[in-house]
Parts: structure tokens; sequence; C-alpha cells
């Protein structure tokens, strides 16, 4: 009865078959065309752990470890599970009010959404550690702690070579794009941290996580297959001697300056004490924004490397180069010897340059007795010696030689932020004056180190070093060897021997013979160690800070044994007043027995060591400085309490007498002025604020003394 | 005949079964994939019956005993009891008002100790045989309307027991039941006009109200103005196109809104409106929320909601790529985000562990399935055979089409199950019936029958 339906299977039929068609066809597009679908699942079911590896350790040349890794401990927080958590007990522990938890919290969100665990408190200390780990369980499930490596100092020094590491910013995340850092990794941000940062990071792991839809890790994938395994950072055997170091911040407490020692047969930093120091362990544990805020703004700035970073004319540590260079020139020889009327002529009577002691001298007294006319004579010959046309080419020849003992350019040492330090070029006086406008007299204070003559005090370690050698130097360097292999090359510069010009041994032994007879019955005899013929040489800086006239610095430099030298070592003690030989010597003294006979047991020389070590030689202009800074804030908060009324309340609670206050207010003016007469410019330290300032200007007094 | 000897793999379609069994077998792999942890006791929780994947294991052998039994009975008795079988349906759906079990949401389920029946599924197999009766009875004759509307009531009465019982999903189920009708000459013109008031319900919905009736007036105006001539010749066309358009206008502005404030629960009308991808306008403002903004945010937050099972569903089956990530790899599956993956999404397991080819293979596993269900339906020589087997096609072909759309984004989420693939021991069982009672019709198929 139904056989003129039969037609109709077929359009069932065709129904059937197209709804099928449609539904592949849409399968097809959804999971072979689109790829969206499948980096959603991998989003949302695949999650990227990284892995951090150890940062490497770093240990000194006795194989100590001077740097090392703690575990410390992340309170890490999830804000969807704080339903039931006992946040009042969270808020005691971390002395957090309501309000200050709730800020947190909701910064957390923002930060990283309300499923995923972010720290809620970095790097607890201890007490909170101990405290939190008791009633972990009351937090649970929306706090946790999470283990994490951060950076801990054996020897509680060295803190400036070291360097810290630090939360990379965003700055830094622009400056290294393809790094691979985001943002939360931990990176070195000074000293060899910094330097070596690619070696001592290691290799981040990856592994790949299943996560299910309540975002919590299930098990790994395929078991771990696609992992990759972090390899910890590569160790450092560095040429530090840590005990050595530790001397030398200890004899530099109090002070502003640096020590700078090298082993000469390898370039190898012995010690690097820059002073004001701070303690390590201040830029590695959860209060590291505080202390480095303190650190930043303190007017010694303890977190200059003075010994890279800080620039200071060399002064009478200069006049051995100008020995070299004359007897290699050829324009003097030993015999030559000046004689001393009171001051140096050789420029006409104008501003003659004075010289302590009257007399006749040759190099070997001239060294000796640190003689100012001797060396301005000498570099007098050098520049104007007919053998060169003019003094632009005679000058260039000078510069050479200064080049090849290391100053006036970065020695490439591995330690960050190396200054270069100044040399005078033709090319500078040419600015400067014009063209044809000046000649030796202009610049003749260059001849003792002062003047337009800069230096960093790792420059003038490594010229003794170059001197010590008699004619190289290796670069000075830090690290030594990486265990595992030097696989970025960073260490090839350092095996290889400076020496752009060959000078013969016997001018370096006329030099040696002065040095030491600067210890032996000179300027510098409070370097003398029993038993050890040390050469060395003072220096006393003249130096003006913002075109004020400042204490002079105390400068000394020195190598140990005359033959064999095993360091070569400068000391500077900024401000200090006095000689080179009042302070600098003695420090270097005592730091070469240290070394070389490993340790002081001679009860005067160990009473002098106290005796310096607890000198306080910082000048008054950083105590100024300090007030200045304290009152700044102090006016700031007085202001604000002023304007809210606040003052008034309390001095009427108080019953404070308002003449006495007045007569404060008055004293207070008052050293403000001073301060500003001493300060003509702002009271912000600079970076060169401790450099001579005006160094450029022609004015220079030229009634300088050096010792 | 067999009546002596009962064998009762005789005459059997073995393709039907083969398929039948594979398709099981696939769901049940599909069903372990989603539960199956890494560290589970394989064996342990197998026999112990407290996973799903155990529990459809069981049902399936049950489901095997069952069929055997079919096999086993006489023909004659599919026959001879359709209306009292369906009037048994009926008393069953009435009973889950009296011994109801509430099951997330509706009251469609009677507890019978080791598993919950859903009346309205097993009610399928009773309505296929009554239709098939009435349908195969010499008295009727479907070229009457009289016979359309008793044939329609038949099929439309469980569907208002399952509005009743919240179960909206299941009740469009039945509208499967049109294209047995249509086979047997149901006329064109009912599946028209359902074709053009489905147009014009969906219009309804991505269109404003406003808007549609303007259109919809506008419409009719321009029918009159360029028919002018034929009307003036008749006047019966102007009434059609009146009356045509008085019906339009009041579908648009009066059925469907009424359909979605009253007959739908309101999830069930925001997931058809995110089908179309607009923002329920039916949707009555809530009291208790004072400023707009609130109610936006709530909104906002309950799409995501609804939006979610469907765009779960589509990362899992839409990362599995070309060939799949491979059995028990499925990263969506293992992580749950699926959700009710076991049951109406178990597709998403299948396309995520087996890929696209896996999904493909399934399908044309299915197709084969239905086409050779209209193959033993052709071959039929009683009216009976034949109607219940394109009963058993269309309730098929609904099922599957609905369920993979719905996994695949093409239709709204409405909870019908994937046959054989799901688990559950109610639409293992009612699909098995099915088919296994059109198996023994089939082998019997050289018997006169009525």
């Amino acid at each position: 009865m139904s056989v003129f339906n039969q037609s109709r299977k077929n359009v069932i039929r065709l129904i059937f078959v197209g709804m099928f068609l449609i539904i592949i066809v849409r399968l097809f597009s959804l999971q072979v065309v689109s790829s969206k679908y499948k980096i959603m699942a991998e989003d949302q079911g695949i999650f990227r752990k990284v892995v951090y590896p150890d940062r490497g350790l770093v240990f000194d040349r006795n194989k100590k470890a001077i740097l090392q890794n703690a575990t410390i401990y992340d309170l890490m927080i999830t804000p969807n599970k704080l339903k039931g958590v006992d946040t009042a007990g969270i808020c005691n522990i971390l002395n957090l009010t309501r309000e200050q938890f709730n800020k947190k919290v909701v910064e957390v969100i923002i930060k990283n959404g309300r499923t995923r665990a972010s720290v809620f408190e970095a790097l607890l200390n201890e007490d909170k550690m101990a405290m939190l780990n008791e009633s972990l369980y009351k937090f649970a499930p929306g706090f946790y702690l999470q283990e994490r490596s951060v950076r801990a100092y054996p020897f509680d020094a060295a803190a400036n070579v070291l360097g810290y590491t630090a939360e990379v910013d965003t700055n830094f995340l622009k400056k290294y794009p393809k790094d691979g850092y985001v943002a939360g990794d931990y990176a070195g941000m000074t000293g060899i941290e910094r330097s070596y940062e690619k070696v001592l990071m290691g290799e981040r792991g990856i592994e790949y996580w299943k996560r299910d839809n309540k975002n919590r890790l299930t098990e790994k994938m395929e078991g771990g297959e696609f992992d990759t395994v972090a390899v910890a950072g590569q160790n450092l055997f560095t040429s530090i001697d840590i005990e050595l170091q530790a001397l030398g911040e200890k004899l530099m407490q109090n002070k502003l300056g640096s020590i700078v020692a090298i082993d000469p047969s390898t370039g190898g930093i012995l010690a690097m004490v820059s002073a004001p120091t701070y303690q390590p362990k201040y830029l590695a544990g959860n209060e590291r924004r505080k202390h480095f805020s303190e650190l930043f703004l303190n007017p010694a700035r303890p977190l200059l490397n003075r010994t890279v970073s800080a620039s200071y004319a060399p002064g009478s540590t200069f006049k051995t180069l100008q020995a070299l260079v004359g007897l290699h020139e050829g324009v003097i020889d030993t015999k030559f010897s000046v004689s001393c009327s009171g001051a140096f002529y050789g420029c006409g009577s104008g501003r003659p340059m004075k010289c302590l002691d009257y007399g006749t001298f040759d190099m070997l007294h001239a060294i000796t007795l640190s003689d100012n006319t001797y060396f301005a004579t000498v570099m007098q010959k050098v520049i104007n010696n007919p053998k060169y046309p003019n003094i632009d080419s005679s000058l260039a020849v000078w510069n050479r030689y200064m080049h090849a003992f290391g100053l006036g350019k970065k020695l490439g040492v591995d330690v960050p932020s190396e200054k270069t330090g100044m040399i005078p070029t033709p090319a500078f006086y040419n600015k400067t004056y014009g063209q044809g406008k000046w000649n030796y007299c202009t610049f003749r204070s260059v001849s003792i180190g002062q003047g337009e003559v800069t230096t960093t005090p790792i420059q003038v370690a490594n010229e003794m070093a170059y001197i010590a050698n008699k004619g190289w130097y290796v670069t000075p360097h830090v690290v030594d060897s990486i265990e595992g292999g030097d696989k970025f090359g960073i260490l090839a510069q350092y095996r290889k021997r400076n020496n752009a010009i060959d000078i013969p041994d016997s001018i370096f032994e006329v030099v040696h013979e002065g040095m030491q007879a600067v210890i032996d019955r000179g300027t510098g005899a409070g370097a003398r160690v029993p038993g050890i013929a040390v050469c060395g040489k003072t220096g006393t800086v003249e130096n003006y800070f913002r075109g004020v006239k400042q204490p002079n610095h105390s400068f000394f430099c020195a190598f140990a044994p005359r033959d064999n030298p095993k360091i070569a070592i400068m000391c500077v003690v900024e401000n200090s007043g006095r000689f080179g030989g009042t302070y600098a010597a003695p420090i270097i003294g005592l730091m070469i027995e240290k070394y070389l006979k490993d340790s002081i047991v001679d009860k005067g020389r160990l009473a002098n060591l106290e005796r310096l070590s607890n000198l306080n030689l910082i000048p008054p202009r950083v105590y100024a400085e300090m007030r200045t800074q304290d009152s700044i804030r102090h006016s700031k908060d007085s202001a604000y309490l002023m304007s809210k009324g606040y003052i008034k309340m309390i001095k009427d609670t108080l019953g404070l007498d308002d003449d006495e206050v007045k007569k404060e207010d008055i004293d207070q003016m008052k050293k403000d002025k001073q301060d500003k007469k001493n300060d003509p410019k702002d009271s912000i330290a600079k970076a060169e604020a401790i450099l001579p300032a005006e160094k450029k200007k022609p004015t220079l007094p030229d009634t300088t003394t050096t010792n | 005949m067999s009546q002596h000897k009962p064998i009762i793999t005789k005459g059997v379609d073995w393709v039907i079964i083969w398929l039948y069994a594979i398709i099981c077998c696939i769901g049940l792999v599909c069903i372990f994939s989603v539960e199956f942890k890494g560290n589970d006791q394989f064996f342990q929780s197998l026999f112990a019956f407290k996973k799903n994947y155990s529990k459809q294991m069981m049902f399936f052998c049950f489901s095997i005993v069952l069929a055997i039994f079919i096999l086993l009975t006489d023909s004659k008795f599919f026959t001879a009891t359709p209306n009292i079988l369906y009037i048994i349906g009926i008393l069953l759906m009435s009973a889950t008002f009296v011994f109801g079990k509430n099951v997330s949401g509706s009251r469609s389920w009677i507890p019978l100790g080791f598993m919950n029946l859903q009346p309205v599924e097993t009610c399928k197999i009773f309505t296929a045989l009554a239709l098939s009766k009435y349908l195969a009875q010499p008295g009727t004759d479907f070229t009457k309307t009289r016979s359309h509307a008793i044939a329609a009531g038949i099929c439309f009465l469980p569907i208002v027991f399952s509005l009743l019982q919240n179960e909206t999903g299941l009740a469009l189920v039945y509208f499967a039941f049109l294209l047995p009708m249509y086979r047997e000459g149901l006329p064109a013109g009912y599946l028209i006009l359902g074709a053009s008031l489905g147009v014009l319900l969906v219009v309804t919905l991505l269109v404003p109200t406003t808007q549609l009736l303007i259109a919809i007036a506008i419409i009719a105006a321009a029918c009159i103005f360029f028919l002018w001539r034929k009307i003036k010749r008749n006047r019966n066309l102007l009434v059609i196109i009146i009356s045509v358009w008085g019906i339009s206008a009041l579908f648009a502005g009066v059925a469907v809104p009424f359909l979605f404030r009253s007959v739908f629960q309101k999830y069930q009308a925001d997931r058809i409106f995110s089908m179309v991808g607009r923002d329920n306008p039916f949707i009555e403002a809530d009291p208790n929320t004072v400023s707009i903004e609130d109610a936006a945010a709530n909104k906002k937050k309950k799409d995501d909601k609804e939006n979610y099972n469907v765009k779960q569903s589509k990362i899992a089956i839409g990362s599995g790529g070309f060939a799949g990530k491979g059995f028990l790899k499925g990263t969506q599956t293992q992580g749950d985000f699926v959700p009710e993956q076991h049951t109406d999404f178990i597709f998403t397991s299948l396309g995520e562990n087996f890929g696209f080819i896996g999904t493909t293979i399934l399908m044309l596993l299915y197709m084969a399935f239905l086409l050779r269900v209209i193959v033993i339906a052709e071959r039929q020589r009683s009216t009976f055979s034949r109607v219940y087997a394109y009963s058993v096609a269309g309730l098929m072909f609904f099922h599957i089409a609905v369920n993979i759309c719905m996994t695949i984004g093409l239709a709204p989420v409405i909870g019908i199950t994937l046959p054989l693939m799901s688990y559950g021991g109610s639409s293992l069982l009612t699909f098995t019936i099915l088919i296994f009672i059109l198996v023994k019709l089939d082998s019997d198929r050289q018997m006169v029958l009525r």
C-alpha cells in the first residue's frame, strides 16, 4: 500500500548520509584544520614547570667555599583556596594588619590570578619560618611553603667581589631578551655573580605536568619523557685568599678606600677590598630591599666597588713609571741627577713645584725620597725629546708607554663596572687649550701623578705586578678556573701575558732598587716586613671635592718579595690626611706578611694591626652628608606633621618650651647653611663624587707637595 | 518450520549484530579511558563493580542475555502486545510522579535497586511498537488526516509526560517518529510546514521580535502587491496570504516568547540562545539584583558556565588532532576537564584519544548501522516490521546526530545519550531491546505477520 512511497527511502538515506557528512566535515575542521584547540588544551591541560638548578658555588684559592647556597622558604598563597583558612593566624605571624593582608591578597590576585599559587611572602627568615611550619596545617590549602635556594656567605666577606643576586626587573628583561629570563627569576647583579652569570646559573630544566580541571598537577607527561633535566651551575675557583680578604676588610673598616692584591705571576686577584663594605648577607635575605636602599643612600657609598670603579690621581706612585719611561727612552741614564734648591724651576719661577728635600738626587735617591723636581725634569726631557717632531708626537709616545703599563684603558678585569681612569692625550689637551697653545709646563704636575691623570686602584696594583714581573702583566682576574670547563671562553683572555713594549730587565733592576730603598730607608718604612725584601712606593694625593681641597689620600703600592715576587699590592685610604707612608704603608706591610707568612705572630705588629683597624678615617664630609640626608628626611617629616597640624598638637600635649624649639631650629638652619657652603651643588652624592673635581680646569694649584 | 527446531541464529542479520557489538566495545573503551587513572588496580576495580566501566561491562553482559531472550521469544509476541505495552509505558511514566527519584533536577527515574529505570527511555520501545501496530492495522488509511492525528497522538503523548518531568531533551527524541510516518506517506506538506516553523523559530531567535514582525508584515504586503492581479481573479489567495501572515506573526510574537518563558526551563532557553550567539531576550530581570552592572556581571558569569561544557568538549575533541593522543594519554580526559564525560560527552574521549581517524571510523560505523537498518526495513514484507525498523532508524539517528552535534558545538546541549556508547544502563538496554526486536522481526520476515 505504500509502494508509491518507495522513493522516500532514498530521501531518508540522503538525509542520513548528509548529516554524517556534515559531522565529519565539522570534525575535520575541528581536529585537523584548527590548531586553536590544541593550544587551548595544552594551556589548560599541561603545565610547564621550570626547575631551577642550584647556582654554582665559589671557592677561594685554598678551595674554601666563599659563596654557597642555603635553603630558604617562600610562603606561597593560592587565593581561591583561602576559604576556611585561619588568616588571622597568618597575620599574627607575619605582623600584618587585616588591611595589609587584604591588600597583599588583592595584589597577588591581580598579578597571578585566583587559582594559581604565587609568592605571598618571599624568603622567610628563620623565626617566621619556624612559627609557620608549626601551624601550617591550619593554613592549608590556601598557604604552603616552597623551598628556594638563596646565596650564603660562609666568611661574611668579599661582598663587593662576589656581588649579589636579585630578582630581575623589566629593564633587565629588556636588556637581555634572548637569555630566557622571565619575571621572578633571579640573576647576578654585581660582582662575579654578574660577570659569570651564564656559568653560575646553570641550565634550567623543564618538566611537563598534567593538570586537572581544578588546576592541580596530577602526574608527569609520559612519565617525564619530554622533560629536560636541570643542570646545576658550574663552580668557580677563584684566586681570592679569603683570609687575606677578611684581614684587608678588617684593616679598612671605618675608612674609605681600597686594597687590591694580585699574584703577579698569574694575574689572579688575591684580595679586593673596597671600603666601606657591607655584610654580603644583607643583600641575600628577605630584607634585601630595606638594606639595599639603606646601602644605596649611604653617602660613604658601600655599594661602589672602589677597586675598579673609583679613580684617583695616582700621586707619587706614578713616579716609578716615569723612571722606566725616561730610562727606556734614553733621555736619562742611571747616573743622571737633578738638584733641588727648593722647587722645580724648569718652567720658570711663576708657580714652582716644591720639593721637601733639598739637595742633589740621582735616580735611586729620587725614588727613595720621592723627589718631585727629579721626575718633573725627567718627564720634561721625555716630552721635549728632540727625537720627536712636536709635543703631540712625544706625548703620544708617552701615552703608548702608559697603555703598555695598563693605564688609561679598561684592563678587562672580570669584575663589572670597571673604569678607564685617565691618561691625558694630545687630543685631550688640544681640545682643552687649543692646538699649539699648550706645552709641557701646562701639565707638568702629571709627571708626579697629579693633575689630569687618574688611575683606578686595580690599575695601580696591576702596574706593580708589571714592575715586579719586569715588563709584563696578566690581566687581573678573580676566577682562575671553572669546574667542568670554560664553556663560554671567558678565561682565555686571562691566560696571556701583556708586554706591549719590551723594556730590558736592567732598567727594572734600577727601579726595584729604588723601591726597595723606599721601604728600607725612605718614605715607606711602615711597610717593612721582617725577613722579606719588599719593594714599594708611597703616594700622597692631593684632591678636591667640588672644588674644595680635601685632606690628602694616602697611597701605597708594593710588591714582594723582590726576587720571585708573589704579591703585588696597592692600598688607598681616602682623605686620611698625612702622607702615604702613614696609613697605607703599614696596612700593606701587614697584608704582605699575612699572605707570605700565612699569619702575623709578632705582638707589636698585632697591636699595630688592631690600632690600624680601629682608626676611624672617614672624612667629616661624609658625616656631614649623612646629617644633611637625615635633616632632609627630618624636615620632610616635619613639613608633613606641620601641614597636618600635628606639631602644634604635640607641643600642646608635651608642654614644650617654645623658645627651646626655636633655638634648635636656628641651630639647624645654621648647620644647613654651613652644609650648603660646603656643598654648592646638590647634596646627593654622585659616582664621581670622590674624584678630584674640576680636574679638567687648568687652574690647578701648582704648589703641590708630594711625598 | 523453525518452531520445532528453534535455532536462535536462524535468519539473523549478522551485520547489524557485529556493528552493535563493535560500537558497544568502543563505548566501553571510551568509558574506561575517562575513568581509568594510571595508578588504578584494573582487575580489582573491574570485578568490584564500583567503577563506571565495570558497571557498564555488567550492563553489556546483561544486554547480551536480554538479546538472547528476545531472539528466543516468538516474534508474534511483539505484534500482539504493543497496545498493552504502550499503556504500561504510559503508566510507568505516570508512576514517576509518585515513586520518582530525583536525579539532577528531574524526577524521571524509578529506582529498581540494582539500577535506575528511566521510563521515558523505555517508553520509546513501546511507542515504536504501538506506532507500528497502528500503522499496520488493515483499517488504517494513512492518507487520511484522522490517521495522521492518531499516529501523532501515539508518538506525542509521551512528550507531555517528559515535559512534565523536566526532560525536554528526551521529549524532543519523540519527534524522531516523524521519520517512519514520513516513510509511510505522511504528506510532505506537514514536514514543509514544520520546517517553515523551524526556520521561523530560528529567525525569531536571531532577530528581535519587533523587527521581525515588521519584516513579516512587509513581506505579506509585498506578496499582496505583486500578486494583486491573481488575487483579483482568486480571492482565496488573499485569504491564504493573510492567514499565513497572521500565523507567522502569532508564532513569532506570541508562541515563541511563550515557549521560552513558560515551557522551557531558563537554563534550556539560555543554552538555545547561546547556540545562536545571543543573550536570552526573554530573561526577566531578577528583582534581587539592583544595579545594571551586577545583572550584567551575573549574566556573563552564567554565560561562561553555560558555554563551559561545550568549550571543554570542543577543546578535548579538537586537541585530538588527526591521529589522536593515544589511548589513556588524553590530557583533557585525564584531567576531568569535560563535565559528564562518561555519559553525554563520551564522544569527546574518543575524539581526544583517537583523533579524527577514530571519530570518522565511529561515524562510518554508525552510518553503516543506520543504512543497514534501512536495508532491513525495506526488505520487510509486513508494514509492522517496516514501520518498526524505520522507528529504530529514526530514534538512533536523532540520538546520534543531536548528541554529536552538541559535543562539536553544532547543537544546543540537551541531555541525550550517544546510543550504545554512553554510560548508563537505561540507555544501553533500551537500544539493545530496540535493535534486537528488529533483528528478531527481521529473522522471521519470511513469515506473514500482521
